[in-house]
């Protein structure tokens, strides 16, 4: 749902730039997606859906960062607390925490990705229900709070108490499963390139995470992305938030390092 | 039977280097030069000398059918990876190479291994096996137990290759 004030900006907006030819939005020099040889899948977008993501006005994952600072403020019924009673300015505060996650929980001895974190926040410190994973509300404020790290090196955290995920990651990443018997370097560090049918193969890197995915028609996470590339493989994906892909995110992040987070992404 | 070298070796790819792919040939030939081997509820296949000889059904394969079946979408066509010699299907995977040609270039019973399982001929290999089973992991609910071809399908399919014997033919990159 467009809310109105979002209306009347994308008018105000478009007649403001119109003839001006600026992009407000993204629309970064394409030499940034590519850092150390590694590629953002952006550069694996063919140029309309490329444009959608420069184009803050465009780009459908906004209107998802959009409803994520509603609720970042919005007060928990019960409790009378928000994000931002804690938080405050997320501009500053959440500045970088999406490139740095997933990150080793003590208290529950695994790892936590954002959408866990954020769930963490709600039952422990404001007394709220936790949000579904993939339920709008949740993408919602992954996106809000990833966007605030739009533009920064990606950088997790391997050693440590979060080696032995980290391992168990990387394992996945090379291990074939399915009926078809593919592993996820087959294809993402294999063939990037190449064509599947209709898509081409991008190096799976997960900087645009929630991403707004055209075949989906919707934003989806970094786990959704996991489940839609087991299935097609014909294997038995894991269930959202799983130990299992909580791993994978780890190594996948770590294979993006030094890539630039573009919190919302769009992707074919 | 004697033992002899793929007589087409089978394009390298960057992700099967020419030392492996020695040492599987090499096993192969030395060890399963012809293995009889059954999986539950298929047909039993022999492997020899990189090919399966004898077909999997009695039934001799129908073209039509075999067409019919490497466009259908829905059970992991060709297609995702490979461009074939049809007007209508513009928008084919480059993945493998084209199979334009292809009749020409294998036997039907190459063809037959090719299909049934190419990790016999390539343990790296990005293609998957249509008529094999063992060694899978995690396969999803609805596959469990099944191949991807039929029997049937995989000698339909292999009639229709063998009538792309033209590789001139205009097929999409
Ligand atoms: C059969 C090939 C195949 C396999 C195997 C595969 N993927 Fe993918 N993956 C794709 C395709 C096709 C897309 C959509 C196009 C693109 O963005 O690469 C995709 C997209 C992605 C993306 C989104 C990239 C972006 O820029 O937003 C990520 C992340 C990803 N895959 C990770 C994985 C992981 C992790 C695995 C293993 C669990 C895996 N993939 C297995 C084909 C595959
Ligand atoms: C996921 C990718 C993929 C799919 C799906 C696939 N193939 Fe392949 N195929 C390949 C690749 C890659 C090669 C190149 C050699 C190799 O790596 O085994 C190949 C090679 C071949 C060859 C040998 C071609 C030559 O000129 O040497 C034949 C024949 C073949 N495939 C037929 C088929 C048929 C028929 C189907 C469908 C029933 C199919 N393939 C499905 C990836 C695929």
């Amino acid at each position: 749902m467009m809310p109105e004030w979002r209306s009347i900006c994308l008018v105000a907006g478009a007649m403001a730039l119109l003839g001006t030819g600026i992009v407000l939005g993204q629309g970064w020099d394409t030499a940034r997606y590519e850092v150390a040889g590694k590629k953002s899948g952006y550069l694996y977008m063919d140029e309309t859906t490329r444009q959608l993501q420069d184009d803050d006005f465009l780009n459908p994952g906004m209107f998802a960062v959009d409803a994520g600072r509603v609720l970042w403020e919005r007060p928990d019924p019960v409790s009378g607390k928000s994000c931002a009673s804690c938080h405050e300015d997320a501009e500053t505060s959440m500045r970088g925490v999406a490139a740095r996650y997933p990150v080793y929980d003590p208290a529950s001895g695994g790892l936590v990705n954002l959408e866990l974190r954020i769930n963490q926040m709600l039952t422990q410190t404001m007394g709220a229900e936790p949000l579904a994973y993939e339920s709008d509300d949740l993408l919602a404020l992954t996106a809000f709070i990833s966007h605030q790290s739009r533009g920064m090196p990606i950088e997790v955290a391997i050693d440590g108490p979060a080696a032995p995920f980290f391992e168990a990651g990387k394992a996945f990443y090379f291990t074939r499963l399915g009926q078809l018997d593919l592993s996820c370097s087959q294809c993402h560090d294999d063939r990037a390139g190449e064509r599947l049918r209709g898509d081409v193969i991008s190096e799976g890197h997960v900087t645009g995470f929630p991403i707004f995915r055209l075949l989906w028609d919707s934003m989806g996470s970094r786990h959704r992305m996991f489940q839609w590339c087991n299935t097609s493989i014909r294997a038995e994906p894991y269930a959202l938030g799983s130990p299992e892909y909580l791993s994978l995110e780890l190594y996948t992040a770590w294979r993006s390092s030094g890539l630039p987070i573009e919190t919302p992404a769009a992707r074919r | 039977m004697s033992w002899r070298v793929l007589k087409k070796p089978i394009q390298a790819r960057r992700s099967a280097s020419p030392g492996r792919r020695t040492l599987a040939a090499l096993a192969l030939g030395l060890f399963t030069l012809a293995t009889a081997l059954a999986q539950d509820g298929l047909a039993p296949v022999t492997i020899i000398d990189f090919s399966i000889p004898e077909p999997l059904t009695q039934t001799p394969g129908d073209p039509a059918a075999g067409e019919r079946t490497v466009r259908d979408s829905r059970i992991a066509s060709c297609l995702i990876c490979h461009a074939l010699p049809i007007a209508d299907e513009p928008d084919p995977g480059n993945i493998g190479p084209s199979l334009a040609g292809v009749g020409s270039r294998y036997s039907a019973a190459e063809l037959r291994l090719r299909l049934v399982n190419p990790k016999a001929i390539d343990p790296d290999t990005i293609m998957p096996a249509y008529y094999w089973l063992d060694g899978l992991h995690r396969v999803d609910l609805p596959y469990q137990g099944r191949t991807i071809y039929s029997a049937q399908q995989i000698e339909d399919v292999i009639a229709y290759l063998l009538t792309l014997t033209d590789d001139t033919e205009g097929s999409a990159p």
